[in-house]
């Protein structure tokens, strides 16, 4: 390329008053390739911008440079008007001599030297350009909503309400997540099932949600725009589309002893169940674990009373395809249960506070099902172990969060609010009961928040003691907790009736591989990781992969929904268009040369490097290559830095033009 | 001030942080020695160690690179591919018998325009101690002509051949 235009700008007295401009055109039409130079007051004004026009079809110009202020500023504004003058926008670059140079700089001669390098450099990069069209890729304009909790489900509604497909996957017999299982909720203890089954009911009712219960994510193939997901039904053996949900089954089930895990094992279950009584989709499912009829044959019972004809012991996995262009992970959290530890565990502390051996000791989420009007108990606080009313109760909070030594340094957020929760929940059901709080910290930033904790110490008297507690054993029928205040400064302690744990949030058993399955990243206790902790807080690095919920880190209700609907924002966005646009500044392999050692698909962040086969005629493989996908590459380069062949090459920042810039030192 | 040698210095700098730095820089009308040339890449990650060598057989008499700070990184991970790589090749560029005050590596963010004036006056004033980087060039000069050479060794080592 050949006739390139240089134009360089005053801008007012900004760069003239250090530069001398003039001298600076006049050194450019004597470089190699410039076929205009000139200078003017304003270029990015109106009047400048004609100019610029103009001068590209008087002179036929194949390429402009505009020296100016930083590309930061107005590179946008200059390819725009390359475009209008009928350039490809990407033969247009601008020399920074405003903030790198005439600002910087005091001395007229010098500065004048190095806005002349500056410009040649450029002009040489330019001659190098080639021309980019942006890249589009066809969106599948279905979504997909990993989780069925209050997460998933805001998103999935919001999703559908704008119009689109979605398509709802559940591990879980049930969708609600633990949202369904909570009692009440801060700040303001309205009932967590009134608020939350209605939004279910939505989910199944809604027109466009396609609901995938006892399911799970199988495979993730393609990229955004154009996933295609495998899901896997797991057997529910009972045939979906007969069942009406009447019940009978689950009453004449012999079987009736099984812990309910729903009801963190507090109450019982049958073999055909359904998780809790709300359940969406009422449907409910054989656990074959438990199941007669799988153990030895000998059952049959629910098959003969079932009316519809809908139980099915030969129903088999099944798996199910889905195209969508967009996925929202929202696969939520699980309570640390230090009660005994898993195998390979990195984290310490397991056994801890007597949890797991004194019965009286219970999580956090056991409480709530303790103090749920629809839970085992029907509301009622007694003790685990023998069902009496507990006149003093323990929360200790910061069990496993904030622990450095035992391997979880995050604070869990959400504890501080709902064991003050506990705390109220309990005074009004057993008015004559106390209620002590081991704390820390107590951290309760957000709306009505501080308020409400200070209610539960100020008005329902709860007594907070600053302290950690050291140790938790039984003695009789009560169970003891030493601990200390370290506000007085003295030993504390307590013989309590019922200890409740503030166990730390983790994320969900499964997460790591879930998000290798979908190619996401995610830190060393599993959360998964946004794009940018602060201006891109609900994307996934992995284009058209966006986060909802506890599984990007503890959060409360009101934060899960914000995050989920904003998910939800930015999967309209993706959908908002047929054709996806991307700045073409991405990496391109030449196969000719690429020995396929597929060191660029190491450095990769975005997993946007594929392996290629490469056919002969009669279909034999020859080789495999490295394949950038367009869709996905972000433009950083890496791959080309780190390519041993040089056989990749990022569009906009070749080699070619590097080292084009290199030559004019 | 006026000095004896005024040194090249080009700085591979990422367009996220160390390039907006330099912005910054000059828009709070930092003053700071005109010797530096800026080539911005998209990211550290995509600065071939080759550009360095290109550099300095060209002319130049010191390098900057400079990028995000470690986990600030706008591709998440170039900074840090780009940090190892270099750590190698200094190495490298050591046994080829490259004074490493020559090359300097550090984190400009965004907002530390009064860091990018600083290390850049300061590379600056170093390279100007140091004198001008004459192998690169003297080799190239060598390559092209091949007559009398200055250097005694050489020319025993030329005649051999």
């Amino acid at each position: 390329m050949s006739r390139i235009g240089v134009f360089i700008c005053h801008c007012g007295e900004n760069i003239s008053r250090t530069v001398d401009v003039e001298q600076v055109a006049q050194a450019a039409r004597q470089m190699t390739g410039v076929a205009y130079a000139c200078d003017y007051k304003y270029m990015c004004s109106d009047p400048g911008q004609t100019l610029l026009k103009k001068a590209v079809a008087e002179h036929k110009l194949e390429g402009i440079v505009v020296a100016a202020c930083s590309p930061r500023m107005h590179e946008k504004t200059f390819r725009n008007a390359a475009q209008a003058a009928g350039l490809n926008p990407f033969l247009c670059e601008m020399a920074n001599i405003r903030e790198h140079c005439s600002w910087v700089h005091d001395d007229r001669a010098e500065a004048t030297t190095k806005a002349t390098d500056i410009v040649r450099m450029l002009v040489e990069r330019v001659r190098k350009n080639k021309k980019l069209v942006p890249i589009t890729v066809p969106v599948t304009k279905r979504a997909l909503v990993i989780g069925g909790g209050i997460a998933g489900i805001q998103a999935a509604l919001d999703i559908a309400d704008c119009g689109h497909q979605v398509v709802l996957v559940e591990r879980e017999p049930s969708i609600g997540g633990h949202m369904a299982m909570l009692s009440e909720t801060f700040p303001t203890l309205d009932c967590s099932q009134c608020i939350m089954t209605p939004r279910m009911v939505d989910v199944i009712n809604h027109p466009r949600i396609t609901l995938h219960t006892y399911s799970e994510i199988e495979c993730v193939d393609g990229y955004i725009g154009n996933f295609s997901i495998t899901i896997k039904k797991k057997a529910r053996s009972v045939d979906m589309a007969k069942c009406t949900g009447c019940g009978v089954c689950m009453e004449k089930c012999p079987q009736k002893k099984i812990p309910n895990e729903f009801d963190k094992n507090l109450g019982f279950r049958p073999a055909i169940y359904v998780p809790f009584p709300q359940a969406v989709p009422n449907t409910p499912v054989i656990d074959r674990e438990h199941c007669t009829k799988f153990i030895n044959g000998k059952c049959g019972v629910c098959q003969k009373v079932c009316g519809p004809g809908a139980v099915d012991y030969e129903q088999q996995d099944q798996l199910v395809v889905e195209q969508v262009g967009a996925i929202v992970v929202a696969t939520g959290f699980k309570l640390y249960d230090i009660t005994e530890k898993p195998k390979g565990s990195a984290i310490k502390g397991y056994g801890e506070f007597g949890h797991g051996k004194i019965p009286d000791v219970i999580d956090g989420l056991t409480f709530e099902r303790l103090a749920s009007a629809s839970g085992p108990t029907g509301g009622k606080i007694v003790r685990p172990s023998d069902g009496k009313e507990p006149k003093q109760v323990v929360f200790v909070q910061c069990v496993g969060s904030r622990a450095r030594e035992k391997g979880i340094s995050y604070c869990s957020k959400v504890c501080c609010m709902y064991t003050a929760k506990h705390t109220m929940l309990y005074k009004h059901k057993v008015h004559d009961g106390q209620a002590y709080v081991f704390f820390m910290d107590a951290r309760t930033p957000g709306k009505s928040y501080d308020e409400f904790w200070r209610r539960a110490i100020e008005e329902e008297e709860a007594v907070y003691v600053r302290g950690m507690v050291s140790r938790v054993y039984q003695k009789g029928d009560k169970v003891v907790v030493m601990g200390s205040d370290i506000a007085v400064g003295v030993q504390v302690e307590i013989e309590a009736d019922l200890v409740v744990l503030a166990t730390a949030i983790q994320p969900r058993d499964g997460a790591d591989t879930l998000a290798q399955k979908l190619g996401i990243s995610y830190d060393k206790y599993n959360f998964y990781s946004e794009a940018h902790a602060k201006l891109r807080p609900v994307e996934c690095a992995t284009a058209g992969i966006y986060l909802a919920g506890a599984c990007q880190g503890p959060k409360d209700i009101p934060d899960t929904v914000a995050q989920a609907s904003a998910a939800a924002a930015k999967v309209m966005t993706l959908f908002s268009k047929d054709q996806l646009e991307r700045e073409p500044i991405v990496a391109r392999v030449n196969e000719k040369f690429c020995v396929g050692c597929l060191a660029c698909k190491k450095v990769c962040a975005y997993g946007a490097v594929e392996e290629k086969e490469i056919r002969d005629r009669q279909g034999n493989l020859i080789r495999v290559v490295a394949y950038v996908n367009p869709g996905l590459c972000s433009g950083c380069g890496t791959c080309q830095a780190t390519c041993p062949s040089k056989s990749v090459e990022l569009d906009g920042y070749t080699d070619e033009q590097v080292m084009a810039m290199l030559d004019t030192l | 001030m006026k000095h004896d040698f005024e040194p090249k210095i080009v700085a591979f700098v990422c367009t996220w942080c160390t390039y907006a730095g330099a912005d910054l820089a000059g828009t709070s009308r930092m003053i700071y020695p005109s010797n530096v040339r800026v080539v911005k890449f998209p990211c550290t990650g995509r600065i071939d160690p080759v550009f360095i060598l290109k550099a300095f057989q060209k002319g130049a008499d010191g390098i900057l690179v400079s990028g995000c700070h470690p986990g600030d990184c706008h591709y998440m991970a170039g900074n840090f591919h780009a940090r190892r790589r270099f750590a190698v090749f200094r190495k490298l560029l050591e046994f080829i018998g490259v004074d490493l005050n020559r090359l300097e590596f550090s984190w400009v963010s965004a907002a530390e325009g009064g860091k990018w004036v600083e290390i850049v006056t300061d590379l600056t004033q170093k390279i100007r101690k140091m004198g001008p980087l004459t192998q690169f060039t003297d080799l190239a000069d060598e390559e092209q002509w091949s007559g009398a050479l200055s250097n005694p060794e050489l020319k025993a080592v030329y005649d051999q051949v």
